[in-house]
């Protein structure tokens, strides 16, 4: 009944390629939008922008950048915090040395830093691969957080190593910095997610898309057919740690405003977005956002639940968060191995058939 | 129908007289490697607040709520309680993380909440004139850092040329809040300081012990927190340095930091800004109102640990501000802003303390629009393995303010000209 194609002509090859193709889908993918862009911003509040929408809206590019590398072209990356932090550090270096230069430009220098970073760890991805290739990643993860840590330049010699977000505007309206509104930064990072995820559908449906999937389906094939793996992989990396380092500068920049290395952008943020994408569905857009909303919602509703509305102590919320999390990530890889965007693609393909499966 | 709509009726007319409680939300954390030191500071600052309700009925009539929001000692859940906490009324935050700190620093400014940072944080906040909404007296890590020195010079007759210091540190932004202090000390006293981060969490410090063992420092010094205290200790003890001359800051002074090492760990120092033992009136009103009536806070284990009095501490420090709070503007029912104003005006005597069974608790110190940092008069607490007691062996005395203020005013003033802050005292 629902996603139907009878009656939804196409007459162009552009018509009968565009993202959504049914009509049905079409319009949520608007209404989608329209709400983001025209009904949130007038109901939200500090709460719901610090503590829900920010960091989905963040780890969902995360998401996406890791999602390019690992998901489509199939090279396993644990160094995402590492190149979080890149974007982080750049975008507070860009931020103090040339304050006259708008943010968001800065966050976008900040993306095309990572990704020559990114590139220069990718380059082991040339000879190694699987297993080895993720230690070679980890060891930029270690490297990274140690680097930043331990020259003072990257964090303009301040005592305390920390580095805090000077305010910044985008058309006279403050997005970094204490005294923003609620709805500036929302807007501010949801600009970056839209456009983010409009290139990553764009790529990997284009040729750059296709090169890396069949480097990931079987490097030698692809090499056959005419495949460049140096330029598929290296490209894939810079691909990657541009989107990864344009959340790691919106992290630093608007939403924490202030970061500490180690803490802020250690290993288990790599582990994080990678748990994003294997739960949201590997080599999927979708899943990059699914995944994210799920890893970013799960614990503010188990302590909503658990700690407001059951009033147990906070300590044992804390605690069942590790397990249910835990649980729930054991259970994806055996239930459904593709993630929630399978799951999405199994409820379309039975809407489509409601209620005459036969 | 009516009668659900008596009982909604009434059940508004109960919840409305709990909107006007006093909120004192604790950003705990009660998991995570740092939990050690988490649980016996959040169990001692809920149980404070609890006895003030149960005994006394609140802070001038009014009774107090105490939200807790676990942080896990991370930052990015730290925010989110923030936020799900700030609307709820908050007066005061103590986030007992120096990584927290810094995010609030310019949120609690701009939303016009104090924060009470007590002996952690940002050390130049105690510059009033640029943080108009930290507090952190009655002491900073750079009167830890100078207080540390001083006690040295104390037992080496006032001369401490040549003597060679480890600084052992974790590797954040809380350790490293000494070490600009140590290197200007050094200049002045002529020690040689060596520096050796260990990183989060801590459990790993094997290199740092050996090269200690390699350079036989005199004395170490140690800003560490959580599980890395009770490694450090063991560490200390497994190459057989001789533990009076290691001293910890007081974040590394708590019982659980040294029990684990057993005997070896006689002898620990650890610099303190408060008192140590249970040897106080207070605590049998504790066990009056609060443990015997069931409701003490966490497993209820913790009653007269360090970190459980530096709690309480904390929970007295922010009742009484209250206290001066309601007296300055005449209503029992204040604001944050109301607060604030009380933080800035504290004032705490010997005779205050007695009068709360807490003689000689803390040293007595004033807070002024100028001075958010108090006095920062240091102790020091020794370990003692056999009976299992931290005991004070020097009184709180005065720091090196002549350095210290030197650094303070130069931090603080670059951070007034990064962000355009005004001088906000008169």
């Amino acid at each position: 009944m629902f996603y139907r194609e009878a009656g939804d002509f196409k007459t162009s090859y552009a018509a009968d390629n565009q993202t959504f193709p049914i009509k049905f889908d079409r319009m949520g993918y608007y209404t989608a939008l329209v709400i983001a862009f025209l009904v949130v911003p007038f109901i939200i509040n500090d709460y719901w922008a610090n503590a829900i929408l920010l960091p989905f809206l963040i780890y969902a590019i995360a998401a996406l950048g890791l999602n390019i590398l690992v998901g489509y072209c199939g090279q396993v990356s644990l160094g995402t915090g590492g190149f979080m932090a890149v974007g982080a550090y750049a975008c507070y270096k860009l931020m103090t040395s040339m304050p006259e230069v708008n943010i968001f430009f800065h966050i976008i220098i900040s993306g095309g830093i990572t990704g020559l970073v990114c590139v220069l760890f990718g380059l082991p991805s040339l000879r190694i691969k699987g297993f080895y290739l993720a230690v070679a990643t980890l060891a930029a993860q270690f490297f990274l957080v140690w680097l930043f840590n331990r020259v003072p330049w990257f964090y303009n010699y301040s005592a305390s190593g920390q580095i805090n977000a000077p305010e910044r505007s985008v058309f006279g309206i403050e997005v970094t910095g204490p005294n923003t509104e609620a709805w500036a930064t929302y807007l501010f990072c949801l600009v970056f997610l839209v456009a983010s995820a409009l290139i990553a559908r764009n790529m990997t449906r284009g040729m750059a898309g296709r090169k890396w999937m069949a480097i990931r389906d079987m490097d030698i094939a692809a090499e056959i057919i005419g495949v460049n793996p140096l330029k598929a992989k290296i490209s894939a990396f810079a691909v990657s740690g541009f989107f990864v380092g344009i959340s790691g500068a919106l992290f630093f920049s608007v939403y924490l405003g202030a970061v500490e290395v180690g803490e802020a952008f250690g290993i288990n943020k790599s582990f994080l977005v990678l748990f994003m994408i294997i739960i949201g569905g590997l080599g999927s857009i979708f899943g990059s956002f699914a995944g994210a909303a799920f890893l970013v919602l799960l614990p503010v509703v188990l302590k909503v639940v658990g700690v407001d509305w059951l009033g147990w102590p906070t300590d044992m919320v804390a605690h069942l968060q590790l397990v249910i999390v835990g649980g729930m990530i054991v259970m994806f890889l055996i239930l459904e191995p593709h993630g929630l965007a399978q799951l999405w693609r199994v409820t379309k393909q039975k809407l489509r058939l409601w209620p005459f499966p036969h | 129908m009516k009668k659900i709509f008596v009982t909604a009726v009434a059940g508004l007319m109960a919840a409305a007289p709990a909107m006007a409680d006093l909120v004192f939300p604790s950003l705990s954390y009660r998991t995570g490697p740092y939990a050690a030191g988490g649980i016996p500071f959040a169990d001692g600052y809920a149980d404070y607040f609890t006895l003030l309700n149960e005994r006394d009925g609140g802070i001038g009539g009014v009774m107090t709520k105490l939200l807790e929001c676990e942080t896990g000692y991370n930052t990015e859940k730290g925010v989110e309680c923030y936020e799900s906490t700030k609307g709820e009324g908050a007066l005061v935050y103590q986030p007992l993380s120096t990584g927290i700190t810094y995010q609030l620093i310019p949120k609690t400014t701009a939303d016009d909440i104090p924060m009470h940072t007590m002996g952690y944080g940002r050390t130049s906040a105690a510059n009033g004139n640029v943080f108009s909404h930290t507090f952190n007296y009655p002491g900073t890590y750079w009167n830890g850092a100078s207080g540390a020195v001083n006690y040295l010079l104390e037992t080496n007759g006032g001369d401490i040329k040549g003597k060679k210091i480890a600084l052992v540190y974790h590797n954040s932004a809380y350790g490293k809040e000494p070490i600009r202090t140590l290197e200007e000390l050094q200049k002045k006293h002529g020690y040689e300081l060596s520096l050796l981060p260990v990183d989060h969490p801590g459990q790993e410090q094997k290199s740092q012990w050996l090269q200690i063992r390699r350079e036989k420092p005199d004395y170490v010094l140690m800003w560490g927190w959580g599980v890395m205290n009770q490694v450090a200790v063991q560490e200390a003890a497994n190459i057989r340095f001789p533990m009076e001359n290691f001293i910890g800051i007081w974040w590394s002074g708590a019982e659980h930091d040294v029990l684990s090492a057993g005997d070896k760990a006689n002898g620990y120092k650890a610099l303190t800004f408060h008192n140590v033992g249970r040897d106080f009136p207070v605590f049998e009103d504790i066990q009056k109102y609060v443990v015997d009536a069931g409701k003490a806070a966490g497993a209820g284990d913790q009653i007269g640990n360090v970190l459980y009095n530096r709690g309480l501490y904390a929970a007295m420090l922010a009742a009484e501000a209250a206290k001066t709070a309601q007296g300055i503007h005449g209503t029992a029912d204040i604001t944050p802003a109301m607060m604030r104003d009380g933080m800035e005006a504290l004032e705490i005597t010997e005779e205050k303390m007695a009068a709360l069974g807490m003689p000689n608790f803390g040293p007595s110190f004033s807070v002024s629009c100028e001075n958010h940092g108090g006095p920062g008069l240091v102790g020091v607490t020794q370990w003692d393995a056999g009976s299992k007691t931290w005991s004070l062996i020097s009184d709180f005395k005065p720091t090196d303010m002549e350095v210290i203020g030197a650094l303070i005013e130069a931090d603080s003033g670059s951070y007034a000209s990064e962000n355009n802050i005004e001088a906000q005292c008169k």
